[in-house]
């Protein structure tokens, strides 16, 4: 029932004759949300491309530019090589933290919605799983940084339970801090895949499981064949929301590493890297690389709805 | 409307033999409890923290609490140049408001989307989709530009107005829409002679509650514990929000560094969220599962 | 420049009406000398200016200064040196004083993320044309990048001469206090209450154990030169300890002691001086006498002021004197400060550390009052000794500190009873700030923090030195590297 016509005054109301014009009111409740969107988001957003042509930083007090160089700014970070490797940080720290998450998720929110399970204290379980989202990320870090320490109390209990011998210094160890980024991010955040799971699984119908059951299937067939295909559209949504916050990766690697990304920058991520643009207000430089964040995000994305659900979210659309 | 159903994947795993039922219970209880402590030690860490005095601190880790928890709460209140009562009062206004437009705009445009036929809708779906993903980071610079342009700075508007544009909190709530409205309930409201506004704030709104709520608490939290923004936004101090609190007395030059302070603030600045959390939390426990994200 | 000759003009007028200060600030006995000198100097200063002044002079009322006078800090460090020290300061609240009927505002903003050079950034430019109440009257500033405030071109802090200072006031302050806040002209336009030369603060059971005495003089022997401190490493190391409690803690001794600044024509250099620090360090934690992962102020870095908390006891520490009091938990029953097992030497090289300088913003609305506050806690010898004293601060004048070395006063608890202002007053006599550069506070920073990827070993020394490159590009864009 398109309207074709925007101009249709809303007089009446009632009667289903009237819908057509009815719908004139979904351009009004669409307003907030665009008029939002171009004031503090296209806007700046623009800003941020168009300040991606131009040399244009402090150099201590002294401003130099806003000189347009073109396309210098993105030859710039090209150039180092060094953003392709914190793009490779920034995946291969979500790599790692979102395995386990969607794993544990999986596994979790099967087990809360069985109901020949029957677990009890289930609504403890779940309260508790969502909680270390609630903590500061810089807070949960600093922890981390405390806990982690050659000094700190699990080098203490390893060293005394004989798994060490000599304390292991983590935060000049690749793997252990781009490990325990992940560990981090993994432990915040599949409390809230969990109950996004939760969801989906209780909105398959039972009757499927019971034909599945009738024909003889197996527990691991019906998960492969059944559950997880019926799934798609909220593991799309998790696997989706996910990716957005691994690309936005910051607090967590900035504090533990003291803003440096070290070992060797290797858990330098891009935000990081952008914050540090930003701190030194080298406005071109940094709304280069947000353009290529932007890009790079579009593409990641794009990928995504591709392989994993299209039609679902086109479906959506109605 | 599968919500009420109680079925699920794993289930016809556990159908077999009750005593391999009851090992594998004990399994998830062993399981589940490992995961909870894992889950609420960084809370007890926290709190241990926050009762001990910065020498102590100094001197390594200990899983018993002290004594100084009251003298580090004092400190901070004492702190002058940390004003925890106006930051913990901005944090709530902020946090709340933001929770609030967002939520309620959000379900609008939801509703906008889910319920009209307009021309373009389908394009304007799949855009809000696309800018879902542009992270906030990216457009930060010119946000700063915009902000000061519009004499902004040391305002909370910025920090809130903003949330009314919100993709991933409106791309959950038309999933969760298109579940739970019925638009028959719509039609039978405009039948009764019901204006639109009024079919949605007294029909619509008050059947998306349990996700409302559930997105009530993801943006509350996520603005509580938010540093990026607003430190580029407030500089007065009357106007900072707790997160640029706790990181001003962590930076606190080595003169005055007390980590136990830091401690005490952080487990402070954390209650609030807690009780937010408890109190919403049926809806995150429960209201997800009436329905949330399904097809 | 127009602004600038109003204030002169100001503060022309001021003098001539005679001391408005004194009326203002009453009980003012600590400064008076201070405020009469003033009186005369700023009365010279005026009759320097050109005629233009002089006539807008006789528009402006006399005595017509603002009722606001506005601090930038980073810390509390200057509020609390001026509640307790400043004659006439009332407290308000912890953010607010009360100086005579000038209400002082004191703006804290941390140094953290360069916040605190953000903030100055954004507001001193334009400071002359702020509201009269929001002018910023004071600014502090750091030597690690002091020349880009005093820098003559940017001219955001004022020329101690045109507020009246005269060279004569500060003859009892260290030279390299004013080195650092001498823009390229030779122009002054800070000053400091502190001479922060620093030594080598060593534990004295270790000495006794690994050297056989706790003397000064005989740790000194030891840790001479370089080469006998590399010797007294590697021998402190055999003994189970280590020298020094992480990888940083010898930088400061080698970058004082550079012969070209970090950036010369706009391009970094590494001084061999700083190449230098990198070879003995990572020999030193090859060898097992250092910590390549303790960073300074860490957990770990400060576990070596108690006896067997760390990894490995720790020999000594590098800092001046309000490293004493301030870090090595002095007040903590547990500690070695405590118990007075610290002892002070010279070390191999002398060196600084710290340090705070007081600047008048330009465009102030109050420059009697801020030349009144910079005399008197940068030049006042009562006040200065009571700092000295009650702070364990090391004040930046020689007269206070040939008193402490010579007096009682001058013994410190911590260090058994020893006094160091002899040695602190010498070292402060040879610091040598010539080399300084704008840049100094992020090359430091990112070069120590690239150069732990080298010590630890994920990195070569190449690999650590790109990383210093790129962190330098990042932070000023403006520089070039190899």
């Amino acid at each position: 029932m398109p309207n074709k016509d925007l101009n249709v005054q809303f007089t009446n109301r009632g009667r289903s004759g009237k819908i057509d014009k009815l719908n004139i009111w979904g351009y009004i409740f669409l307003l907030p949300f665009t008029l939002v969107f171009i004031v503090f988001q296209l806007i700046p957003l623009v800003n941020t491309i168009y300040n991606s042509f131009f040399e244009n930083y402090m150099a201590g007090l002294k401003q130099v530019g806003p000189n347009f160089v073109g396309l210098a700014n993105f030859g710039e970070l090209f150039k180092s090589g060094d953003l392709v490797k914190y793009f490779g940080n920034t995946m291969i720290m979500w790599i790692l933290g979102f395995i386990p998450q969607i794993v544990l998720s999986l596994l979790l929110s099967s087990w809360f919605t069985n109901p020949s399970l029957r677990l009890r204290f289930q609504r403890f379980f779940k309260t508790v799983i969502y909680l270390p989202n609630l903590i500061m990320a810089s807070a949960f870090a600093m922890l981390f940084f405390t806990m982690f320490d050659i000094t700190g109390p699990v080098n203490g209990l390893f060293v005394k339970l004989g798994i060490f011998k000599e304390p292991f210094s983590f935060f000049t160890s690749i793997g252990a801090t781009r490990g325990l980024v992940a560990f981090m991010n993994c432990l915040m955040w599949f409390g809230n895949t969990t109950i996004l799971l939760m969801a989906g699984m209780l909105g398959i119908p039972v009757d499927i499981f019971e034909a599945a059951d009738v024909d003889g299937a197996t527990p691991t067939q019906v998960f492969w064949k059944i559950t997880l295909p019926l799934l798609r559209p909220i593991l799309v949504y998790v696997m989706v929301t996910s990716l957005i916050g691994g690309l936005q990766m910051f607090d967590v690697p900035q504090i533990l590493t003291n803003g440096k990304g070290d070992p060797m920058r290797t858990s330098m991520t891009l935000i990081m890297y952008l914050n540090k643009h930003l701190y030194s207000k080298n406005y071109g430089l940094a709304g280069a690389l947000s353009v290529l964040l932007l890009i790079i995000t579009a593409i990641l994305s794009f990928i995504v709805f591709k392989v994993t659900g299209e039609e679902e979210l086109n479906k959506k659309a109605r | 409307m599968a919500g009420n159903t109680n079925s699920s994947s794993a289930d016809a795993e556990f159908k077999s033999a009750s005593g391999t039922l009851k090992a594998r219970r004990a399994v998830c209880y062993v399981v589940l409890v490992i995961i909870s402590i894992l889950c609420l030690f960084w809370f007890y860490m926290l709190f241990i923290n926050a009762t001990r005095s910065n020498d102590e601190l100094g001197q390594g880790f200990t899983l018993l609490p002290s004594s100084h928890l009251g003298e580090n709460l004092k400190n901070i209140f004492n702190n002058g140049t940390i004003p925890i009562v106006s930051g913990m009062a901005n944090s709530v206004i902020i946090a709340a408001l933001t929770a609030l437009l967002s939520t309620y705009f959000s379900t609008m445009t939801a509703y906008s989307i889910q319920v009209y036929n307009y021309k373009g809708k389908k394009a304007i779906f799949t855009f809000i989709l696309a800018i879902m993903m542009i992270p906030t980071q990216v457009s930060a610079l010119g946000f700063v530009n915009l902000v000061k342009g519009m004499n902004l700075e040391d305002n909370f508007i910025p920090l809130i107005v903003p949330s009314i544009a919100a993709p991933i909190t409106f791309f959950y709530l038309k999933q969760y829409m298109a579940a739970n409205l019925p638009l028959s309930l719509i039609e039978a409201a405009r039948i009764d002679g019901e204006h639109e506004i009024g079919i949605f704030n007294k029909i619509a709104l008050p059947l998306m509650i349990p996700a409302i709520a559930v997105q009530a608490i993801f943006t509350f939290v996520s603005s509580w514990n938010n540093y990026f923004t607003p430190a580029l936004i407030l500089h007065d101090s009357s106007k900072k929000t707790l997160p640029i609190l706790i990181a001003q007395l962590r930076n606190a030059d080595f003169l005055k560094f007390d980590m136990g302070q830091v401690y005490a603030m952080i487990a402070f600045s954390i209650f609030p969220v807690i009780v937010v959390y408890l109190f919403l939390s049926k809806y995150i426990v429960g209201g997800v599962t009436a329905g949330g994200v399904k097809e | 420049m127009k602004n600038v000759k109003k204030t002169l003009a100001m503060i022309a007028s001021i003098a001539m009406a005679g001391s408005v200060f004194a009326a203002c600030g009453g009980g003012n006995g600590g400064s008076s000398a201070g405020t009469t000198a003033a009186t005369t100097t700023a009365a010279e200063a005026a009759a320097e200016t050109e005629a233009a002044a002089e006539t807008e002079a006789a528009a402006e009322p006399a005595g017509d200064e603002g009722k606001v006078l506005n601090i930038q800090v980073w810390n509390e460090e200057f509020k609390s040196r001026v509640t307790d020290h400043y004659p006439g300061y009332e407290e308000v609240d912890a953010t607010h004083g009360k100086i005579g009927d000038v209400d002082v505002v004191w703006t804290i903003t941390p140094s953290t993320d360069n916040a605190y050079q953000n903030n100055l950034d954004s507001i001193l430019p334009g400071n002359a044309d702020a509201a009269a109440d929001s002018k910023v009257d004071i600014f502090l500033v750091e030597a690690d990048y002091a020349l880009k405030y005093v820098d003559a071109d940017v001219n955001v802090a004022m020329k101690l001469s045109d507020l009246g200072i005269t060279d004569a006031d500060l003859g009892d302050q260290y030279q390299y206090t004013k080195d650092v806040v001498t823009d390229a002209n030779g122009d002054l336009r800070g000053a400091s209450w502190q001479a922060c030369s620093a030594g080598l603060i060593y534990n004295r059971e270790i000495a006794k154990a690994v050297l056989g005495s706790d003397d000064p003089a005989d740790v000194q022997a030891a840790v001479a030169d370089w080469a006998t401190y590399n010797e007294t490493a590697a021998k402190v190391a055999d003994a189970g300890y280590y020298m020094t409690a992480g990888y940083a803690d010898t930088f400061r001794v080698y970058s004082n002691n550079v012969s070209a600044p970090w950036v010369q024509d706009g391009k970094v250099v590494i001084d061999p001086n700083i190449k230098a620090w990198v070879d003995a360090t990572k020999a030193q934690v090859d060898a097992g006498q250092t910590s390549a992962s303790a960073d300074l102020w860490g957990d770990e870095w400060a576990k070596g002021f108690y006896s067997g908390q760390g990894t490995k006891d720790v020999f000594c520490y590098f800092g001046p004197a309000w490293f004493f009091n301030f870090s090595m938990h002095s007040d903590d029953a547990a500690s070695i400060a405590a118990n007075g097992g610290w002892g002070f030497t010279v070390g191999p090289q002398g060196h600084f550390w710290g340090g705070t300088w007081i600047c008048a913003a330009n465009g102030t609305d109050n420059p009697t009052l801020v030349k009144d506050i910079i005399l008197t806690m940068t030049t006042n010898k009562d006040v200065l000794k009571e700092i000295a004293t009650a702070d364990s601060d090391c004040v930046n004048s020689k007269s206070v500190l040939a008193d402490l070395a010579s007096s009682e006063d001058g013994n410190i608890a911590l260090l058994g009873g020893q006094n160091p202002y002899a040695v602190l007053a010498e070292g402060a006599e040879k610091v040598d700030m010539s080399n300084l550069s704008i840049y100094d506070q992020g090359c430091n920073e990112e070069f120590q923090a690239a150069m732990k990827n080298y010590f630890s070993g994920a990195g070569s020394y190449e690999d650590a030195l790109a990383q210093f490159n790129s962190a330098i590009v990042e932070k000023y864009p403006e520089l070039t590297t190899d």
